[in-house]
């Protein structure tokens, strides 16, 4: 079965047509009409992920009894040389544990970071000696709080790219993570805007 | 007789407790929305005795069309202004001060084109020209970037009762506090008011609206 490539791709462009008729048997020459159904499916799960915000941009990263929820953080202005990385941190061990540093692809330099906003001032100061974890314990590193200090930009960090890294913890050790690039502004996690 | 007198009595009874009513309208109006008002509203509180709140200033405009042109308080004059200091080496407060600031004029579309925006660094050894025009490229064009020497920044900190200090970290670098409030300004360069960082969308847009009908 042959198909002009235009038509295969209008065909596409309207998956969801196909998946609304009846699902036909595939046969081993019917590529397009396969091709077409899984356009569509990634299509319908794209949207689950739209509307679920929550479900699917959760990603976890794990290092011995450290779990890492959704590392996150925001697209850069042009010629920003800083950003800051969010993530959750919870310790199911019985042991405290602490988080001391990271590298990060896109950054020369990373540093833990406190920031407040209090009568009206910003302040920002270096967490010299990391993030405490208690055992059992969890902890939130979010816009107007800890942040993951992403020191020296390579780039800018562009919404909806992944940026690799690793983070440090004393007794846990080093972890592969991925943080997502929000919008700017983003509010991050849902029912976590700051305002 | 007595009966008419009484009537007459209770008629300019009526009439001295209007007159006392729209006195007080009036003085209440005059007081607070009229020209004898004291205080200036900021964050829905009526403050009385405020002091000189911006000034006199002289920066240099990083727009791409005025770079390096040399600016004062008097330049902006005539326009209603938001005034907003930062720098770009700011992971938070600023980039998102002013994502919102660019959306926020979006709301208000066409209505606000009189309106100006400021970005006055609080960090010029690093936000050169270049720097400035390049990092306010992502935000509404209607923003304009302005530096200046480490004393022109220091009186305009100063000119607006602002906060900007230069802390040292460890490994040699440095970062800023810094005021995270937008200042409004009127057409005539009068304190109007604070946006807060942590402000309701809301308010804050209302805000807006209210100095642009100033
Ligand atoms: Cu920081």
């Amino acid at each position: 079965m042959t198909r002009h490539p235009l038509a295969a791709g209008l065909m596409a462009s309207h998956p969801l047509d196909r998946l609304n008729t009846p699902s036909p048997a595939i046969s081993g020459t019917d590529v397009i009409a396969r091709v077409n159904r899984r356009t569509g499916l990634s299509l319908l799960a794209t949207l689950i992920t739209i509307a679920l915000p929550g479900a699917a941009n959760a990603h976890d990263f794990s290092i011995g009894d450290i779990r890492i929820g959704h590392p996150w953080t925001r697209a850069t202005p042009g010629g920003a040389k800083v950003a800051g990385g969010y993530i959750t941190i919870e310790n199911t061990g019985a042991k405290p544990d602490r988080l001391i540093g990271g590298t990060m692809e896109v950054a020369s330099r990373v540093e833990l970071h406190e920031m407040s906003v209090t009568d009206g001032i910003m302040r920002m100061r270096e967490l010299p000696a990391g993030v405490s974890v208690p055992a059992g314990g969890r902890v939130e590193m979010k816009p107007g709080g800890y942040h993951i200090m992403f020191l020296d930009l390579r780039r800018p960090l562009k919404q909806g790219e992944k940026v690799t890294g690793t983070l440090v913890f004393e007794n846990a050790g080093r972890v592969d993570i991925e943080f997502q690039v929000d919008a700017m502004g983003s509010p991050g996690v849902p029912g976590g805007h700051p305002h | 007789m007595n009966m008419l007198k009484l009537i007459r009595y209770g008629a300019w009874a009526i009439v001295a407790a209007i007159v006392f009513v729209a006195g007080a309208l009036a003085l209440g109006w005059w007081q607070v929305d009229g020209p004898g008002r004291v205080g200036v509203s900021a964050g829905g509180m009526e403050i009385k005795g405020l002091p000189q709140i911006g000034g006199p200033f002289t920066l240099i405009d990083h727009r791409v069309d005025h770079r390096g042109k040399t600016v004062t308080e008097r330049d902006f004059l005539g326009r209603p202004t938001l005034v907003f200091f930062g720098f770009t080496h700011c992971p938070e407060v600023c980039p998102t001060t002013l994502f919102e600031i660019t959306t926020r004029l979006q709301k208000l579309g066409a209505g606000a084109d009189s309106l100006q925006v400021l970005f006055i660094t609080t960090d010029p050894e690093r936000d050169t020209p270049e720097q400035m025009a390049l990092y306010l490229q992502s935000f509404d064009p209607r923003i304009i970037g302005l530096s200046g020497t480490r004393e022109q920044v220091d009186a305009a900190v100063l000119a607006y009762k602002a906060y900007a200090k230069r802390i040292p970290t460890e490994d040699g670098g440095y970062t800023m506090d810094h005021t995270a409030s937008v200042f409004l300004m009127d057409r005539n360069g009068r304190f109007a008011g604070l946006i807060d960082y942590h402000e309701q969308e809301a308010p804050a847009l209302a805000k807006m609206r209210r100095l642009l009908a100033r």
